[in-house]
């Protein structure tokens, strides 16, 4: 069935928006931490009166705003591709969806773009507190701005606080709190800011440590890396504490994205954590094979970290896609509580309810009331699997194993080193030892691309190992995407790629310079 | 408070608020106006460099506006979101690019080692406030003149071929420039943002040079402004409009649909007429040479702006109005009822448009913070940040 769907429109428009999301995603994370940053170092400023903290606070707010405005420029394609890219979804759950992004723009985005102008063209206008206030709103409007994207995302992975209307052939919100608090969203959203707020510091110690290394601007470095050592080390914890409770959530709510992440095929009660693995790349669901050419493992630690019980059973892809376990996992039918249903099931099922939705709306038409509400009866009942109807094979249901498991254990490794730098750092700036220290120093900054690695890689394993799914079993990629010709998405994802990466260049040229300039000029450009 | 209204109360309250939103950002791309008049009004580097300076510090509202007006719509009104920002591609991705290349634009233009040099990122500015500007009117303008598109909910349920909105014509949203109506209301945005732009150089530098030139091209803007908006407006109001049968919701054709609007609406008559008087306040102000208020022209022409692009919102969306027709399947027009969001949704979204006043009050007391002072040369080179 699927072949008769343009398979290059979807896989354009899905590159498309990886592309954008991932260049955007180059600049986000930045402005979250490093705008808390120069909102804690502004703080100390006023509150001891030290220039020495203005010049500091100048110098990083710099860096600040050249981040950000090209933080601006990637993020506004991605509101907008929603409808350009993905039309069908845009109706099929705007009710909901919508909501997240407007209030994202009233309540965040306002927020940021009023205050920011103080922040910068402030310094001699207004107060002292007001100047420092203008700062911490802009910090907040950026971390409000990612709780109502976060929330929108994590509501297409696990939908929750809605029901479909056969009426309007969408799906309507019925409880925003639900969406709001949902258990997916809180992880997601701290995880997210938190990896926002590691990134600004690794970036702020590795700045620095360039600066010790160069023997230039000494104090501003030390007193950069004492504050960003302190706020990365208690946020990659939390980092971890969260990454903890996102996968525990994966595990519950998308149990095939937590087999892909980590390479498991054939489930197994007391399934091990992979800590290296190197997969076989012939590999394909149900061929038999081994997953692994090479594997080392923490015994029992996948099913305690993904059910809290280290004799849980945790479903493989094979058994995914099979069925006939019984789920551990909460996010599961009642019909399939005691016995997970096979995915070739899960379609028929979803088949089901696209023909009792197609008979609803004859029966509408007619007004034929005992039609109505048998096919009503008939479409609530299958509903769960409404996205299953538009899959060709069970296979489909299956992520990109192998990029979702190299993402999921580079984001882990890198995560740990973080906290392990940060400690270190810590300890021997606390000693005034840190500049004698050349190699960490140079580690340091060599961190700086690992942590946009680490980052772009858990939005890789959120994202790709989601798939097929744009809304978690109700709407796969081929029924969300717009009804346009896949040679225009081709055009635009090359002039997206031509514009951003150029932009990139611009914006790593610039960022360079600044820092060679250092504070003195810091501000001043 | 909003749970207890009916669904078309709801409707309607969040038209007002898309068109408070629409108004607001065709008066805030003054910022695009002024962006094509740097090398026009500034003759010199200095000179440029408060015209960027002025505009650099109000840049972001008009892209907030922006992307809060399409949030916005994607919330309140889903179907137009997906008709036509998935129909209409081309067209939406021209005005989105330029609006890319803007958001660097001020901050890297002045930034050494910038890899394209500041004059790009000059024309990125300018590119931005010509495509921006033309392509919004002209895009808004098919609110009333219609585009070639259907709606179909069941095909949903075509497992083959899902798309529920599908355009019409192989261009994209592009054809749009093909008909003249459209093409006048760009134009007619365009001029009248130049001039929103000039006023609030007036309004914001003291440099005599720029003031000289900017009353200047005042003229030369405001006449184009007014022959294309009097073009665009006395064509609509004479042709056929998308009219909605209250009872079943069925569009058909009627002869002066948007004149009658505009009688059977007095309240919307009387802000029509108000924006269009204070508008051209603005522009008669400062060629009067009254240099108080030729100082506050902007203001002026700002409020008329708003009230003049509010009305012509009321006038596509309301009085049984379908406000994005189609020209090629008309019961597939979209309308206020037929496209919005649910009752719970439009109630939950109103709870959260209650923010807007105290937004509103917060960008206005930093806009007065910062523009306490106007910009003058002495400012530019004083070392603080500067774009």
């Amino acid at each position: 069935m699927i072949e008769h769907i343009d398979l290059s429109l979807i896989d354009w428009s899905r590159a498309q928006f990886a592309l954008t999301a991932m260049y955007h995603w180059i600049f986000v994370p930045l402005t979250l931490g490093l705008g808390i940053l120069v909102a804690i170092m502004e703080s100390i400023y006023v509150r001891t009166g030290n220039p020495e903290w203005k010049q500091i606070t100048k110098f990083w707010m710099t860096l600040f705003g050249i981040n950000f405005a090209i933080g601006v420029a990637t993020g506004i394609i991605l509101e907008f591709q929603f409808g350009t890219n993905w039309s069908n979804y845009s109706w099929f759950v705007g009710d909901i969806f919508g909501a997240p992004l407007a209030i994202e723009g009233i309540m965040a985005f306002f927020l940021e773009s009023t205050f920011i102008a103080v922040m910068f063209f402030g310094w001699n206008k207004v107060s002292k507190r007001f100047h420092l206030a203008a700062s911490w709103l802009t910090a907040i409007g950026a971390n409000l701005s990612a709780l109502w994207i976060l929330v929108a995302n994590a509501w297409m992975q696990y939908p929750v606080g809605m029901q479909f209307n056969p009426d309007t052939a969408r799906n309507e919100m019925v409880d925003f709190w639900a969406i709001l608090f949902s258990p997916v969203a809180v992880n997601k959203f701290l995880h997210t800011v938190s990896s926002g707020y590691v990134t600004a510091s690794v970036f702020v110690v590795g700045v620095s440590a360039w600066f010790l290394l160069k023997k230039r601007h000494t104090l501003l470095a030390k007193r950069s890396i004492v504050v960003a050592s302190i706020f990365g080390l208690s946020t990659s914890l939390l980092l971890a504490y969260t990454g903890d409770g996102s996968a525990f959530q994966v595990s519950q709510k998308q149990p095939m994205k937590l087999a892909a992440m980590e390479g498991l095929y054939q489930g197994k009660s007391g399934a091990g954590l992979v800590a290296i693995g190197i997969l076989t790349p012939s590999k394909k669901p149900g061929d038999g094979k081994d997953a692994f050419l090479v594997k080392v493992e923490f015994p029992k630690l996948l099913s305690f970290l993904g059910y809290r019980d280290p004799e849980a059973f945790v479903p493989g892809v094979d058994d995914l896609i099979k069925g006939g376990f019984k789920p551990g996992f909460k996010y599961v039918h009642a019909l399939e509580k005691d016995n997970a249903m096979s995915v070739e099931e899960k379609i028929v099922l979803g088949k089901k309810a696209v023909a009792a939705l197609v008979s609803y709306r004859e029966a509408k038409a007619a007004k034929d009331t005992t039609k109505i509400n048998l096919s009503l009866a008939e479409l609530n009942q299958n509903f769960p699997w409404f996205g299953y109807a538009y899959l060709n094979s069970p296979q489909s249901i299956v992520p990109n194993v192998p990029i979702t498991f190299y993402s999921f254990h580079l984001m882990v490794y890198l995560g740990l080193y973080f906290i392990l730098l940060f400690t270190v750092v810590l300890y021997l700036s606390s000693k005034n030892q840190l500049e004698n220290k050349r190699w960490l120093l140079k580690l340091a900054i060599l961190t700086i691309p690992l942590v946009y690695l680490a980052s772009e890689a858990g939005w890789i394993v959120a994202e790709v190992g989601r798939q097929p799914w744009v809304i978690q079993d109700l709407m796969p990629a081929m029924a969300a995407v717009s009804k346009i010709e896949a040679s225009s998405v081709i055009i635009t994802f090359i002039l997206f790629a031509v514009i951003f990466t150029v932009l990139l260049i611009a914006e790593l040229m610039i960022m360079i310079k600044q820092i060679k300039l250092g504070p003195k000029d810091g501000g001043t450009h | 408070m909003f749970e207890t209204m009916s669904i078309d109360t709801l409707q309607s309250y969040w038209w007002i608020i898309i068109s408070i939103l629409g108004s607001i950002l065709v008066f805030l791309m003054f910022v695009q106006g002024g962006q094509t008049l740097i090398y026009t009004i500034g003759k010199t580097e200095p000179e440029r460099k408060m015209l960027v300076n002025s505009l650099g510090r109000k840049w972001e509202f008009t892209f907030t506006t922006l992307v809060t007006f399409g949030g916005a719509f994607f919330a309140a009104f889903p179907l137009f979101y997906s008709t036509s920002f998935g129909g209409a591609y081309w067209v939406w991705m021209a005005i989105l690019f330029p609006f890319i290349i803007q958001a660097v634009a001020y901050e890297f233009r002045s930034k050494p080692n910038n890899l394209l040099g500041h004059k790009t990122y000059e024309w990125f500015l300018i590119i931005n406030g010509l495509l921006g500007t033309l392509l919004i009117g002209t895009a808004v303008a098919t609110f009333f003149t219609g585009s070639a598109f259907s709606v179909n909910k069941s095909a949903l349920t075509n497992l083959l071929d899902p798309a529920i909105s599908r355009w019409q014509n192989p261009a994209h949203g592009l054809e749009a420039v093909l008909n003249w109506r459209n093409v006048a209301l760009g134009l007619s945005v365009f001029f009248l943002t130049r001039v929103l732009g000039i006023l609030y150089f007036m309004n914001t530098i003291d440099n005599d040079n720029i003031l000289t030139r900017s009353k200047k091209q005042l003229l030369f803007n405001a006449i184009p402004f007014l022959v294309f908006f009097l073009g665009f407006t006395g064509a609509i109001m004479f042709m056929p409009g998308f009219a909605v049968e209250p009872g079943d919701g069925t569009i058909f054709p009627e002869p002066f649909k948007y004149f009658h609007n505009l009688l059977q609406m007095p309240l919307v008559l009387a802000m029509f007429l108000t924006g269009v008087v204070l508008v051209l306040a603005g522009i008669t102000l400062p060629l009067l040479c009254i240099k108080k208020k030729g100082s506050s022209a902007f203001w002026y022409a700002g409020a008329g702006t708003f009230l003049t692009v509010f009305a012509l919102f009321c006038l596509a969306g309301f009085n049984h109005t379908a406000y994005y027709p189609s020209t090629f399947d008309l019961q597939s027009s979209l309308t206020i009822c037929n496209s919005s969001s649910s009752h719970y949704t439009l109630t939950a979204m109103s709870y959260v448009s209650l923010l807007v006043p105290f937004v509103i009050a917060y960008i206005w007391y930093a806009w007065k913070a910062i523009n306490s002072k106007k910009i003058d040369a002495a400012e530019m080179e004083e070392g603080g940040h500067a774009y």
